[in-house]
């Protein structure tokens, strides 16, 4: 066969099957946004669970991966962005710098059911926390770490090295440098990173099975140390131990494109921010 | 002065942050290896309980799957276990009630415990278990100890019943089958599609296409993994079932497609990121001297980016492996030893996942399942560590 | 021989080459010289069609190479470029070992004989005065030689595939003197089998060895002589004033 005969078939087949890839992107989402729209209006969002879930809204579920995802936030992201500018700004080239991003990456690649694990020796069982939204922040926030170091590093890798000589030309320290001149340049592909963070904290469900989910809890949760329901368990218990899980199927639709609405959402703004941003 | 201070305070204060993920990764191991290790060194007899037998008898004591065999009457005799040849026979609290009369063993069973005397002394084949507070200085028969969990026996063992009375069951193996042939088969599926994809987006396809098609792929990492698993639950387990018509679809099959689609997006950023690292250079010397591009792109380009393809497959597996509930939800989590794929199986992050709910905090099945995460926690970060000394000796050349 | 007739090209809205039209004799050295961005190497990458890769470029009139139009449909581009080889500004062998990359060529052309791929890896190599040197290492990966030997390496790759016309975009612009002296020779010597085009920013290799020179400036063909009176007797202003390096 002639080679470019063959390259054509070929590269019909390699298009063929990258089409294939985004199909399947498509088809899942398109499946649970047909499937799930008829569900949703403003009771499915604002109503408390009924009749054993099969009824009534998912708002404490809302509630409590909003609540998760503040929490989660709050402790990871200045702890994030304060480890990445240490690590990228004041860490020399050498050992320690290596070390501290395989342990980032270590990190990274640990599956998310040992952070469960670890939440529940650590949190709930060793500092006493209990099944609680301190507990599920705490280990969520540790999930999202690396992500938001790893943005944190790469938005200060690609501020030009001209800035930072421009300011200390004219007699500013490192640390005000940083502050005034880099941070500020920086900020937007961090905030890409925040956002990242919490797409992915939003949907995680086994590092919270035994952290802080309940199966069922009709109420919105008042302290950091009550249980609370999460979209992402509340979908797994629909979908796989409710009272009646043909009769769930609508609510777990519908619990799956509010989930998946929230990851769309982040991404999409985390491209446009680093679109906008990529420009000037 | 008071502003150098400050200043410092400010430094000492990023560096205590960047300490966080170190921190983390030395606690993760100190609190799984503390819980897991402890797990070894323990009995999975039911609490409470011993094995007894007649004292004419030489067993001393016996593995945990063996005992599990003698009551399931798989081993029904004592050659099997190198004693003399006759058969077991198996007593527990009940049968003893049914062997003796009423009044031997008193209205409340207050004389429970001189019936198992009783019984023990005189048969010489028996097999007893029995409440631990019944052996006393006139107890007659002999203690079998169940010898305690190893790593052998944790790795060996080809079953997982953690629940099984009076002998839990603590094998590894059928999970560690079901994990590893589900990611297998999620690897021989995303590989080839992954791979047609990179080659495509850095390849082949205009600028402006990739453009569109790297946020699409990006978005399929971010679909969480519990829709994946609804996804899978919804459309694949029914399509497995009727297609190759089987009572349940929750099978290995349904775990690699869903795993499959979900180590996608990992194999084409990396592997695409691999062959955009190629010089073009490269492309151009080839395609100078005639070569077609497809000729190029198989020749020259992908052996050039091979390293960082393999470093692809391994993150992808590596994903696979971790995974949790997509799998919970599709699989079917019976601990089988099989490499059918149309079988139910169960992987190890389902297995921590479905039980450490029901396991009481500190007995033996929750440390059994912190042991189950050791492994994970190994298996994981073996492959990350073996990237890293992959792209970092790939950076040296 | 190479007919250039009214070239113009375009990359998006850049005019890169304005109005070109050359004709480039067989069996002879011809350098193409100009100050960077004059449009010299996109010329001569226009020869190979090398330029088909970049995304939003246009062309307009006609290249010839041996009387056919390398731009019809009906022309295949690797048939093309067998004809046409090229040497890259900066050596590019693959990291391959040195035999696998001179035998690169013959393979994309599905020659399995072994024995036949080995004779023709041998000649080329001998033809690019390079075998006495890696005789003896020819398993050993092509990337381990110096820069100057691997651009001979690559010259001999082009060379195993027969061309009969090797395009040489400043082949020893990332050499040493030595190496450079040395590729030098081997063009003198090479051209009386080869029509040889080569791209250069250093004038005084232009003058020694090439035959005739065009010279390039914004985008436009100046002036094109032979080397001699290119040198010694320019017709333009601007011709002159390049050469005698007043600017540049």
């Amino acid at each position: 066969m002639k080679a470019i005969t063959k390259q054509k078939i070929v590269f019909s087949i390699l298009k063929v099957m990258s089409f294939m890839v985004i199909a399947i992107l498509f088809l899942i989402i398109g499946f649970i946004f047909i499937k799930g729209i008829g569900v949703i209006n403003w009771g499915f969002i604002s109503k408390m669970p009924e009749e054993g879930m099969l009824k009534g809204g998912i708002l404490p579920a809302i509630v409590g991966t909003l609540c998760l995802i503040g929490g989660s936030m709050l402790f990871a992201f200045p702890i994030g962005v304060c480890s990445g500018i240490y690590i990228n700004e004041f860490l020399k080239d050498g050992p320690l710098k290596r070390f501290m991003r395989l342990m980032t990456d270590n990190l990274a690649g640990i599956p998310s059911i040992v952070f469960g694990l670890f939440g529940m020796a650590l949190f709930v069982n060793k500092l006493k926390f209990g099944d609680s939204i301190l507990a599920g922040s705490l280990t969520l926030g540790i999930l999202a770490l690396p992500v938001i170091i790893r943005t944190t590093e790469e938005a200060l890798r690609s501020v030009d090295d001209l800035h930072r000589q421009a300011s200390y030309a004219l007699g500013a320290s490192k640390l005000y440098t940083i502050k005034k001149v880099v941070l500020p340049i920086a900020l937007p592909n961090i905030i890409t990173g925040l956002i990242l963070a919490i797409g992915r904290v939003s949907g995680e469900t086994a590092p919270i099975l035994f952290t802080v989910a309940a199966y069922f809890l009709p109420k919105l949760p008042h302290s950091l140390f009550e249980q609370a329901m999460a979209l992402p368990y509340h979908l797994y218990v629909l979908a796989t131990s409710g009272t009646d899980i043909e009769k769930a199927k609508p609510m777990a639709f519908g619990t799956a494109l509010i989930l998946i609405t929230i990851v769309l959402i982040c991404n999409l703004l985390a491209n446009l921010i680093r679109a906008k941003f990529k420009k000037k | 002065m008071f502003k150098k201070l400050s200043q410092k305070v400010q430094v000492g204060v990023l560096a205590i942050c960047s300490l966080a993920t170190s921190i983390t990764v030395i606690l993760i191991i100190i609190f799984l290896f503390s819980e897991g290790i402890s797990f070894l060194g323990m009995k999975p007899t039911e609490e409470g309980y011993v094995l007894a037998v007649n004292t004419k008898n030489n067993l001393n004591s016996i593995s945990p799957e063996l005992c599990k065999k003698v009551f399931d009457q798989e081993v029904d005799n004592w050659s099997q276990l190198g004693e003399k040849d006759m058969p077991i026979e198996l007593v527990n609290s009940d049968q003893i009630a049914t062997l003796y009369s009423e009044e031997a063993i008193g209205s409340e069973m207050e004389y429970l415990d001189t019936c198992y005397n009783d019984y023990v002394s005189k048969h010489v084949g028996v097999f007893a278990v029995m409440p631990k507070n019944y052996v006393t200085s006139k107890f007659k028969g002999r203690v079998v100890e169940v010898q305690e969990n190893s790593i052998a026996s944790f790795v060996r063992g080809r079953e997982w019943f953690p629940t099984a009375k009076p002998i839990a069951q603590f094998g590894i193996l059928p999970l560690l089958m079901g994990t590893l042939i589900v990611s297998l088969g999620a690897i021989l599926i995303a590989l080839p599609l992954g791979l047609a994809c990179a080659i495509y987006m850095s390849e082949i396809a205009k600028k402006r296409r990739r453009k569109i098609m790297k946020p699409l792929v990006e978005l399929l990492a971010g679909i969480p993994s519990v829709v994946y698993g609804f996804f899978g639950l919804i459309v694949i387990v029914p399509l497995i079932q009727t297609l190759f018509h089987l009572d349940v679809g929750e099978t290995a099959l349904a775990g690699s497609i869903i795993l499959g689609i979900m180590a996608l997006p990992t194999i084409i950023t990396i592997s695409e990121d691999a062959l955009r690292n190629v010089p073009n250079a490269m492309r151009e010397a080839s395609l100078a001297m005639g070569a077609t591009k497809w000729q190029t792109i198989y020749k020259v380009v992908i052996p050039y980016a091979s390293s960082g393809i393999t470093t692809a497959t391994v993150l992808g597996i590596g994903r696979a492996i971790g995974e949790t509930m997509a799998v919970l939800m599709v699989t079917g989590n019976a601990a089988n030893v099989t490499l059918n794929y149309l079988k139910p199986v169960r992987t190890i992050p389902a297995t921590i996942a479905a039980e450490l709910g029901e396991a009481p905090s500190g007995g033996i099945h929750f440390k059994a399942l912190f042991a189950l995460g050791c492994i994970l926690f190994l298996i994981t970060m073996s492959i990350n560590l073996y990237v890293n000394f992959v792209s970092k000796r790939r950076g040296v050349k | 021989m190479i007919q250039i007739k009214n070239v113009n090209f375009y990359y998006k809205d850049f005019h890169a080459l304005t109005d070109i039209t050359m004709q480039i004799p067989d069996k002879a050295v011809t350098a193409f010289i100009g100050p960077s961005g004059c449009g010299k190497s996109t010329l001569l990458r226009l020869i190979n069609r090398m330029n088909d890769l970049i995304d939003g470029t246009r062309l307009t009139g006609n290249i010839l190479v041996e009387g056919q139009d390398i731009y019809d449909k009906k022309v295949e581009v690797e048939e093309l470029r067998k004809k046409v080889g090229m040497v890259f500004q900066k050596p590019n062998p693959f990291p391959k070992s040195i035999f696998e990359n001179v035998a690169y060529g013959l393979r994309v052309q599905g020659m399995k004989n072994e024995t036949e791929i080995k004779d023709r890896v041998e000649d080329a190599i001998k033809k690019a005065a390079l075998w006495s040197e890696v005789e003896r290492i020819l398993n050993n990966n092509a990337t381990n030689l110096s820069g100057g030997q691997q651009q001979r390496l690559c010259i001999a790759r082009c060379l195993a595939v027969e061309p009969h016309v090797i395009l040489m975009d400043e082949p020893a612009s990332a050499l040493d003197p030595i190496s450079t002296a040395k590729i030098e020779e081997l063009v003198l010597d090479l051209k009386s089998k080869y029509t040889i085009v080569i791209v250069t920013h250093n004038m005084q290799q232009a003058l020694r060895i090439s035959d005739h020179t065009a010279f390039f400036y914004l985008g436009e063909l100046v002036e094109y002589n032979t080397t001699h009176d290119i040198f010694h007797n320019p017709a333009q202003e601007k011709t002159k004033n390049y050469v005698t390096g007043q600017f540049g």
